[in-house]
This record gives C-alpha cells, structure tokens and sequence, in this order.
C-alpha cells in the first residue's frame, strides 16, 4: 500500500510542476506551488520524517506561499509569454541528460550496501535513543547529530525574512513620499 | 478500512488538482488548494494509522492550523492587491 501510495503522490507532484510551468495567471501559480509543497510534505510523512515534513509545510505551503503573493502583488499577476531560445533549450536538455546519467551510477534506493546505508546510520539506527533520548532517528538527526547544520538553516532563514522585511519596508517608506 | 480510505483521499486529491489546473477563475484554485490541504491533512492521519503509527496525528493537526494562512493571503491579495494592512492601501489608492 505505501509503495502505491508513494507512486500515486509523485505522480501527482508531476502533474502539478507541468501545471507550473504551463499556467501563465501567477496567482493560481502560487497556489500550485502550495499544492506541490503540501504533496512534498506527505511524501516526508511516507518516508516517515514527520519534523520535515512540517518545515515543509510551514515553509513551503505557508511563508513561500504568503511571500510570493506578496511579490505577485508588488509586480504583476500575468507570466510574460518568453521566447524560444534555442540555445538555452540544448543547455537545458544536455544538463537533463546528464543528470539522468549521473543517477545510473546511483546503488538502488534502499540498497544495504549503499554508502548512506553502511557509514554513519547503522550506528545512529542502534545508539540513536541511548545517546539522544529521541524517539524518531530522522528528528534525532536532524536536532541532536546535526544540531549545529540546522542552527546554521536557521540562520540563514532569519537573514532571509530580516532582507525581505526591509525591502518591503523601504518600498511602502518611498510610496508614502510619493503620496505626500 | 484505512486503504479504501486513502484510495479514496487519493482520488480527491487528484480531482482537487485537475480543479486547480482547469480553473477557469482564481476563486476555483484558491478553493482547489484548500481542498487539497484539507485532504494532506486527512491522509497524514490515514497513513499514521495505516503504518501503525498514530503519533502522525499530531502533525496532522498542526497542518490543519498553518492550512488557511495561504488561502487567507490568497484572497487578500485577490480582493485588495495588496498584502499589507488595508488602512495602508486606501491611503495609496487601491489599485484594481
């Protein structure tokens, strides 16, 4: 059931980032990207990492979502329709096929002697709940192993909102000049 | 019990999305999304107890508190062209 369930939701995340690209009203392109966010989100559940799950949400389908309608109404609610690039388009489709390349030399998903599989997990799979006192490895992880990685997100996240604030801010100052 | 339910959340979703896709006007999609992120909601608490995992709930719930945010910003936006305060843009001139 859950290897379904993982099909049926990549295939509608699939769906959903064709619905990006080809939709030209902005607004209902954010509301996508909130769709694609929140489906992203039950994959993580699936997987079972529900701690990154919820970042998901809440910054995918919640922050991303509120900041990019901001800049929608700041700019303007239409896609220009772009031309062709020729060039551009063999960029694109080379980088494709290599990366489609590069992922053949991949071990399978889920494969017991994979790097991931035989480094560093087996030891956090078996002294995880001793050393952390958590529950969920992926949340022990991502707090306690890592804890240093995540503060280091946090940060960034921070200076990201503290940039974007004063952006808006010098932007409504400027306005109420005009207006005087 | 819980399979037939997730078959059928799937096939909300994937009805909510054509919904989103098609439109034809933005009441339809925003709408669409909050179908969507009510069905998200759902299939997390389905799937914590189809793997026997009921603590999925909780997230769950929290899900179900951050959902509307987007929707309401959504509409605002829609309605006033502007996601600051309303009292701030009758003062610039809405722009419709």
């Amino acid at each position: 059931m859950s290897e379904i369930l993982d099909y049926v939701l990549l295939l509608l995340l699939a769906a959903t980032a064709i619905g990006i690209v080809r939709l030209r009203g902005l607004i209902a392109v954010v509301m996508l990207s909130g769709i694609y966010s929140l489906l992203v989100a039950s994959l993580f559940i699936v997987l079972d990492a529900p701690d990154v799950a919820l970042t998901e949400a809440a910054v995918g389908a919640g922050a991303a979502t509120i900041l990019m309608l901001g800049t929608v109404a700041l700019t303007t609610r239409e896609e220009k329709r772009a031309r062709f690039r020729p060039v551009s388009f063999l960029v694109v489709v080379v980088t494709g096929l290599m990366l489609i390349y590069g992922t053949s030399s991949l071990p399978p998903f889920g494969a017991e002697d994979a790097p991931a599989q035989v480094h560093v997990g087996p030891r956090y799979l078996t002294e995880g709940y001793e050393q952390t006192g958590v529950p969920n490895i992926v949340t022990a992880v991502l707090a306690s192993y890592r804890g240093f990685d995540t503060l280091g997100e946090v940060v960034v996240i921070l200076s990201a909102g503290v940039g974007v604030l004063m952006l808006l801010a010098g932007r409504r100052r400027a306005q109420g000049e005009k207006g005087q | 019990m819980f399979t037939a339910a997730a078959i059928g959340l799937l096939v909300t979703m994937a009805t909510a999305l054509a919904r989103a896709f098609l439109g034809p006007t933005i009441y339809d999609r925003i709408l669409a999304v909050n179908v969507f992120g009510t069905k998200t909601v759902l299939m997390i608490a389905v799937v914590g107890f189809l793997t026997g995992r009921p603590e999925f709930l909780d997230v769950a719930l929290v899900y179900a508190l951050i959902n509307f945010i987007g929707v309401i910003a959504a509409l605002k936006v829609f309605k006033y062209g502007y996601l600051g305060s309303v009292e701030s843009n009758r003062e610039n001139g809405v722009r419709e």
